[in-house]
Formats: C-alpha cells, sequence, structure tokens
C-alpha cells in the first residue's frame, strides 16, 4: 500500500491535477486516469524519470466504453486506453487510463517511448479502430487487410449469423490474394544496399519451421538476414470477443485453446482474476490441485518445446521420445479430468470434480520416471556438441532488451534475471512449495533452453510436494457464485433452488467491476483483465499473452544472422501462434 | 561361361542388386528409424511392412508427374537423373568378389571421386531450375558444401592409396589380405566417413534439404517419380559409400568362412545401419559451420594425414 501511495504522490507532486482520477479495481494495481494529451508525458516520467521506473510496458489495450452502465467513478468517454506498466524494481504494477470521446478517436502513439508498443497499438486499432498519431505502421495486424469494421467495438457483431451468409467469388478471392502481396516499402524495408539487390524470401505462413500459420518475410542477403518483417493474424479466432457473449462460465473452455499447448494453465489465470472480482476464496485442496495440474501442463508444454526445438535444428528422434512422455502426463491429466490437452478443468471457485481415487499413484509412477529420461535428454540434446554449436550466442539479447520488450518468463530468467511470478507474487498457495526459479547468463537460444530444462525438473519437484500434502478438504468453494453451483444446497428451500437454477441456466451475475491476475504460465506472463458490468457475461475481456511480446521482437534479434539460425531462434523462443493471435 | 556373357550377367547382377538394396533401404531405414525412435515405423503392409517398399513405388509411380510452368524444363527433368546415373556409374569399379565386378579400372578411385563431383550438379541444377527461392538456396548450399568436403574426401583416400600403391580398387583390396586399411588408415577412415556422409547430403550434412529450414529445399518442386529418383539416388549414394567403406578400409570381400561376396554385403550393411543410426541421433549443422569444420579441421588433418602415413611408409620401405 506505501508503494502505491508513493507513486501517486510522486506523480500528484509532478503533474498536479493532471492526474484525473484513482481508481479502485478488485486487483492490487494502482490505476489512474490522465487526460488523453497528458498520457504520452506521465508514461514517458513512468518509464524514465521515476525512481524505480516502469521499464516493461506489460499491456496496452482499449475498452469501448459507449454501453457500460457501471462506471460513475471514472471519467466519461466512449472509448479507454488502458496502459498497463510493470516495474521489475519495484515489484509493482501500475495501469493509466486515458479516456478519448467520438466514434474514430486518436491519441499520440508511444511507440517512441517503448518499441513494443508497436504491435499493442496496431492490434487496438485493428480491435476498436482507433488512431494512433506518429505510429510508424498502423496496419491491420490480427484481421485482414480487407476486413470490415473494428472487431471489438460493441456494433460490430460477435456470430457469423448476424452478418450474412459468407461468399467469396472470384474476384474477391482474387482481391484478398492480392492484398497479401508484400510490398517491403510498406514495412519500411529497404529493397538492397548499395551493390546488392536483397531477396524477398516469404517463410510462411505453411512452413514446418514456423510452429504454426506465421508469416516472416525475409530481406536476404545470401543467406544473411538484413531485415525482417512479421505477419500474424492467421491464428486469430476473437477469443476477446467470444468473451463479450459466453456466460463467466462457458468461456473457461475457450481459455484452454489460448495456448493449446498451457491447457489448464490458461483457466488458472481467467479463474483466479474471476474468482477475485466475485470475491471467492479457494478452498485449499482445490488451490493444490489447480498448482499440481498446471505443473503437469508446465512440464507437457516444455516437452513438445524441447523435442520441436531439437526436431528445429535438425535432430529427428528426441521429438519422439517427448511426445512419448508428454502421453504419460496426458494419461494422468485424462484419468483426473477426463481430457488431454484441453480439459478445461477449472471452475469459478475451485475444480470441476474432486481427485480420484487412486490417482497418487500413477503420480507417483510419474515423478519416479521422469528424472531419468530428463538425464538421458541432457545427454542426447543440451551436451550435444553440434546442439551448442548451432545455439550458443546465437538470438542473444540483453536483459535490458528484454525488459523493453516485454518478455517475461524462461526468456528473461535466461538473461540473468531472478523472476517468476509464483515467487514474486504467489499465487494459490505457490509460496508454501519449495521449489528454484533456475536462471542462466547469456540470453542466448542456449541459454533459454536451460532454463526450460531446469523448470521441467522443478516442476517435478512441486508436483512431488503436491503428491505428499494435498490436503484434505472440499474442491469447490462454498461461495454462491461457483460454477457450477453445488448440488447439495438445491432441496434446502426455494431460494437457493431458484439461485441454483439461474446460477445453472443464465449462470453467475457477477457483480461490476474490474479485475485483473497475472500467472506465471508456460511461456511466461500471461493475464486476463476483466470488466464486469454486473451481467451473465464479460463486459471485456483482455488477454495478454507471453507469445505476443515475445514474436514482436524476433525480427530484431535475427538481422545479420542466417535462415537456419532464425529457425533456431524460432525454436527456443518457444510461442504458439494460438497464444499471439488469440 | 564366355566372358561377354559373363560380364553382362555381373552387369545386370550389381545392377538389379544395387537398386534393389535402394529400395530396400526404404523400409529398412523407416523401420530401424523406428525401432530407436520408440515407434513402430511401417509395420502394415506385408509382414513386418515388408511391402511398403511396394506400395511406395506405387504411389510414387502413379503421382502426377509435374513440371511447373516457371521452371527451366529441360534442365529441371535431367537433374534428378544426373545423381541416379552418377551414383549407378560409381557401382562399376566396386568389386564385389575376386572377380565379381564390373570393370577392373585402373583408375578406379579416381573415377569414383569425378563421378561424385558431378552429382553435385544433380542438387545445384535442380534448385536452380526449379525456380524457387527455397531450391535456390537449397541449391546454393549444395554447391557450398561441395567445395567444403570435396578436398578433404579426396584427400582422405590417399593414404589408402599410398599402402596399396594402386588406385585400382581390387588391388586395394588384394593388400588388406594381412590387415585392413581400417587400422593403419584410422583417421584417413573417420574422414572419409565424414565426407561420405556430407557426399550423400544425409544429416548432420542434410543442408541443401534442410526440412525446417528450406521446406524441402532443391527438391520443393518435385513430385512423383522425379522426385523419387532424388529419393533412390539419396540410398543409392548411401549404399556406395556403405560398399566404399568397406572396401577401402574393411577388406572388401576378404574375411574366414563365408563366401567373399556375402562378406562384401555384411560389411556394406553394417555401414548402411551406422549411416542410418548417425540420421538419428545427430542434428545438423550449419552451412557456414560445415564449410569452417571442412576447411579449418578437416583439411588439415586429412593433409597431416598424408604426410605422417607417407612419412611412415617411407621409413619402412
Amino acid at each position: 500500500m506505501d508503494q502505491k501511495t508513493d507513486i501517486l504522490q510522486q506523480l500528484r507532486l509532478r503533474f498536479g491535477d493532471q492526474i484525473l482520477a484513482t481508481q479502485i479495481t478488485h486487483d492490487d494495481v494502482t490505476t489512474l486516469w490522465v487526460q488523453k494529451e497528458n498520457a504520452h508525458a506521465v508514461l514517458r516520467y513512468l518509464k524514465e524519470e521515476i525512481s524505480d521506473p516502469f521499464r516493461m510496458l506489460y499491456d496496452v489495450t482499449a475498452i469501448d466504453e459507449r454501453l457500460r452502465s457501471h462506471r460513475q467513478d471514472q471519467p466519461d468517454g466512449d472509448f479507454t486506453i488502458v496502459y498497463h506498466l510493470l516495474s521489475l524494481d519495484r515489484n509493482s504494477d501500475v495501469r493509466v487510463k486515458t479516456s478519448l470521446t467520438g466514434d474514430r478517436p486518436n491519441i499520440s502513439s508511444v511507440v517512441d517511448i517503448w518499441q513494443s508498443a508497436n504491435w499493442y497499438e496496431r492490434e487496438i486499432w485493428d480491435m476498436f479502430g482507433i488512431q494512433f498519431e506518429g505510429h510508424p505502421h498502423l496496419k491491420r495486424i490480427l484481421m485482414p487487410p480487407s476486413w470490415e469494421g473494428h472487431p471489438l467495438r460493441k456494433e460490430h457483431p460477435a456470430r457469423a449469423t448476424e452478418m450474412g451468409p459468407f461468399q467469396l467469388p472470384e474476384e474477391k478471392a482474387e482481391s484478398l490474394e492480392k492484398d497479401l502481396q508484400f510490398h517491403p516499402e510498406e514495412w519500411g524495408m529497404k529493397l538492397g544496399e548499395e551493390d546488392t539487390d536483397y531477396m524477398f524470401l516469404n517463410l510462411g505462413p505453411q512452413h514446418p519451421g514456423t510452429h504454426g500459420l506465421l508469416r516472416i518475410i525475409l530481406a536476404l542477403d545470401g543467406e544473411e538476414i538484413a531485415d525482417a518483417a512479421m505477419d500474424i493474424g492467421y491464428h486469430h479466432r476473437g477469443a476477446e470477443k467470444m468473451a463479450e457473449r459466453q456466460s463467466w462460465h462457458t468461456f473457461i473452455p475457450y481459455t484452454d485453446r489460448i495456448d493449446y499447448l498451457g491447457g489448464v494453465m490458461n483457466n488458472f489465470a481467467y479463474v483466479q482474476a474471476l474468482e477475485s472480482l466475485a470475491g471467492i476464496k479457494v478452498p485449499e485442496k482445490a488451490q493444490m490441485i489447480r498448482v499440481m495440474m498446471a505443473e503437469f501442463f508446465r512440464i507437457s508444454s516444455h516437452l513438445v518445446w524441447y523435442g520441436t526445438f531439437a526436431q528445429d535444428l535438425g535432430a529427428m528422434s528426441p521429438v519422439f521420445y517427448m511426445f512419448n512422455d508428454r502421453e504419460r502426463v496426458f494419461d494422468i491429466v485424462s484419468a483426473i479430468t477426463g481430457g488431454r490437452m484441453h480439459p478445461a478443468w477449472f471452475r469459478l471457485g475451485g475444480v470441476s470434480q474432486d481427485l480420484p481415487r487412486g490417482w497418487d499413484r500413477p503420480v507417483r509412477d510419474f515423478i519416479e520416471y521422469f528424472p531419468a529420461r530428463l538425464a538421458e535428454y541432457d545427454k542426447l540434446v543440451m551436451q550435444n556438441r553440434i546442439f551448442k554449436a548451432r545455439t550458443k550466442g546465437i538470438g542473444a539479447y540483453t536483459l535490458d532488451e528484454a525488459i523493453d520488450w516485454g518478455v517475461t518468463g524462461p526468456g528473461l530468467r535466461a538473461c540473468g534475471l531472478d523472476w517468476d511470478f509464483r515467487k514474486k507474487r504467489p499465487y494459490s498457495g505457490y509460496d508454501q512449495l519449495e521449489f528454484d526459479v533456475p536462471i542462466a547468463s547469456n540470453g542466448d537460444c542456449y541459454d533459454r533452453a536451460v532454463v526450460r530444462v531446469e523448470e521441467l525438473r522443478q516442476s517435478l519437484r512441486i508436483i512431488g510436494q503436491c503428491l505428499k500434502n494435498m490436503p484434505e478438504g472440499s474442491y469447490k468453494s462454498d461461495h454462491p457464485l461457483t460454477t457450477p453451483p453445488r448440488k447439495e444446497n438445491t432441496m434446502k428451500d426455494i431460494e437457493t433452488l431458484i439461485t441454483h437454477f439461474l446460477s445453472v441456466s443464465w449462470g453467475p451475475v457477477i457483480p461490476p467491476g474490474e479485475s485483473f491476475f497475472r500467472i506465471e504460465a508456460t511461456k511466461g506472463a500471461n493475464s486476463y483483465y476483466l470488466i464486469s458490468d454486473g451481467n451473465t457475461v464479460a463486459y471485456r475481456v483482455r488477454i495478454r499473452t507471453p507469445s505476443f511480446a515475445h514474436l514482436q521482437m524476433i525480427p530484431n534479434i535475427a538481422k545479420g544472422l542466417t535462415i537456419a539460425d532464425l529457425i533456431a531462434i524460432l525454436g527456443s523462443v518457444d510461442y504458439v501462434l494460438a497464444d499471439v493471435d488469440r | 561361361m564366355a566372358e561377354p556373357v559373363r560380364s553382362i550377367v555381373v552387369l545386370v547382377a550389381i545392377l538389379v542388386g544395387v537398386l534393389v538394396t535402394a529400395a530396400g533401404l526404404i523400409w529398412l531405414e523407416r523401420r530401424l528409424l523406428g525401432l530407436w525412435q520408440d515407434r513402430y515405423g511401417p509395420n502394415r503392409a506385408g509382414r513386418f511392412g515388408s511391402l511398403q517398399v511396394a506400395a511406395d513405388m506405387i504411389k510414387i509411380f502413379t503421382k502426377e508427374d509435374w513440371v511447373p510452368p516457371f521452371a527451366d524444363k529441360p534442365v529441371f527433368v535431367i537433374a534428378p537423373a544426373i545423381i541416379v546415373v552418377t551414383t549407378l556409374l560409381s557401382f562399376a569399379i566396386i568389386p564385389f568378389a575376386p572377380h565379381i565386378e564390373i570393370v577392373d579400372l585402373n583408375i578406379g578411385l579416381l573415377f569414383f571421386l569425378a563421378m561424385s563431383s558431378l552429382s553435385v550438379y544433380s542438387v545445384a541444377l535442380a534448385g536452380w531450375a526449379s525456380d524457387n527461392k527455397y531450391s535456390l538456396l537449397g541449391g546454393l548450399r549444395a554447391a557450398a558444401q561441395m567445395l567444403g568436403y570435396e578436398v578433404f574426401m579426396g584427400l582422405s583416400l590417399a593414404g589408402v592409396v599410398m599402402l596399396a600403391g594402386s588406385f585400382n580398387l581390387r588391388e586395394i583390396v588384394e593388400a588388406q589380405t594381412k590387415t585392413w586399411f581400417v587400422i593403419p588408415q584410422f583417421l584417413g577412415f573417420v574422414i572419409f566417413v565424414v565426407a561420405g556422409l556430407a557426399e550423400t547430403r544425409r544429416i548432420p550434412f542434410d543442408l541443401p534439404e534442410a526440412e525446417n529450414e528450406l521446406v524441402a529445399g532443391y527438391h520443393s518442386e518435385y513430385s512423383g517419380m522425379k522426385f523419387g529418383m532424388f529419393f533412390v539416388g539419396e540410398y543409392i549414394g548411401v549404399t556406395l559409400i556403405s560398399a566404399l567403406i568397406a572396401t577401402l578400409f574393411f577388406g572388401g570381400w576378404l574375411g574366414p568362412l563365408l563366401p567373399p561376396p556375402l562378406w562384401m554385403i555384411i560389411k556394406t550393411f553394417v555401414f548402411i545401419c551406422g549411416f542410418i543410426l548417425v540420421r538419428a541421433a545427430l542434428p545438423r549443422l550449419r552451412y557456414d559451420q560445415l564449410l569452417e569444420f571442412g576447411w579449418k579441421l578437416m583439411l588439415p588433418l586429412s593433409l597431416i594425414n598424408i604426410m605422417v602415413s607417407g612419412a611412415i611408409i617411407l621409413v619402412a620401405s
């Protein structure tokens, strides 16, 4: 609390009443409002001048406020831009909001303060039609260039049935195809140096090395990458828009598919944000089940990364071994949840069901089995000399660059910073578990791998503690807003029966407010920023994913390297395209 | 048997034998990789999947044989033939038993080196003729790679030639009656195996193809039997290099009890399996690393090998 008032005081001292208001939210993030004209200066001050500055632009997003009824404590406006900053020195967050009026508002870009704002601002332009003045390349990023309308605006339909039948006549197909033609000048790319013309190579969206639908356009001088541009959005499914039409409860399975290798790890951030909004306290047992399942998915996700990374470098066998082990993890997951990759197992207030009888045996077997395999993989992959030659010193970035680009997770720890949200902001009982945060020092492809491999061991350690210390008690909270509500309560009186009926048919009504929750997901910091307008559905859900930030910086670290190195970098960054595009 | 008839029989037998081996390798490699990778590999067609080769052949022969409209057609068609022809021609000089060989060439080893240099044209031209950027990069890599390994490949064999006093493969085998050359020429053997891996463009030297980087590299645009020729060419290459290793360093057909051709075949297959194992075990080098490896490590090593071998031979005589 001290820190909060401290920031506010400093800002008030510097900017006086340019700071319009502060806002109370259900999270512990200081939220303040500034005028559109001052936003840029306040943000620059927070990044560059304040002591222990907020150097990471964690997220930028917007809210269409035009239909929202519960916002009496906030300045008027049609749209709100939300800048979410993170200070690693202070271990604290600050949220700067500014409201815009008009149908097509504009605001000055902050790309000159943070390069990483580039994609975030493009996304807001794409989704809300808000102009950013001074942005170097304000083009659509997730939607196709020919898309009409801006999907996250409230007037844009959410369902295909509201849009009329889809047709693709020949001329339209041709014009769509033409839209995708690449013009280097538009991206600010040079056509060549003095005596060389670059060859432009279109890598993707279908390419074996991109791990999904990602298009990278390379300006090549021989095999050396002179410049690169990334084109994303091929995996965009409009998850944030869907959140505005699904009930709070029925959105849970959609989150599984955001980082589709993370499974319940995605549920984890969403349900915790929702629980803080609803004021639900989760029983200890449910917390520990969640931690255990999340760590299983960390192992499963890291195994996919491990195998495919080796595969990217041409090693053919590891991927088979690692997918076999992943299958063992899935056996446990399916024994407990019934699902494999996307079990959608977490519920508002707990988990879907209690652990089945005998759950501990497969878990124990796995804990005994896995370390020997990891030791073998070390020999096969990490200690292989060709593997080292291909990854050491390749795709390195410094800690400062990492912070500037919003890198979190293993990518940040590989630069030598001991930063893990499970330690720094413990949630769901992580503070009672013993585990180390592995770090490395060079920030190159090899070090990112070192960190992840060690994380596999640490996750196993956490699971071992969950196994030993699984508490007795309920797997779900008694709170009336839990989903689905507990059946035992229905038969007592008419009141509880009605509540149950409504909660099941319409879903729970979550009190109005804003809440944010961030977890250390498999790939970095994943967070859900939920806004409730006191309804059965979310007013706005913002999903901040680590892959988005990580992918954005790749062209920067790939310059001057070769195509083969680029593939190594892509593998080492460990992104999931669904996590990028949402 | 009259001499010409005998030659024709030998020729046909070797040709058929090599082609059958190359085709069989499709199955063998996939089964072995499956075994080493904790999975099955092809096991549906025939017993243990033994008819997989037939199924693959039917598939590859009946696929649309497509030439992209933007390709340089004559070159595009000729390129895959070059690799098959040159590798098959190399078999002409390999003695499978004392009198089972196609030609008893005085410059046998030089002939093989010449053919192996020619075979790279196949890949480079395929990459060029496809008029596809990925293929082009693959072709370029093949040409650069050839410069990297071809030099030390030739030099690595100089020791063998010095010991045997001949380029003739039959005489080289006969010179190994007492000791196999792998013992005096161990360094040469290692260098030749590395060069052989590069020659066949297999992991860790499969840069021209490099699936993860260049999609399919030089043969991205190829389909049907033209693609099949590259495929078969690669397997013939593997067989060829294995047969050469057996001949040059492991005494060729020499061995007790079993008939000579069988020894030759057994030795060849051991090395073929070795090649497959290498593919299962190693990642891929980057292309500048391969060049550096070739010029800065393998070339000096093979030169040292020549000097030391020469000195020892001089002293011994």
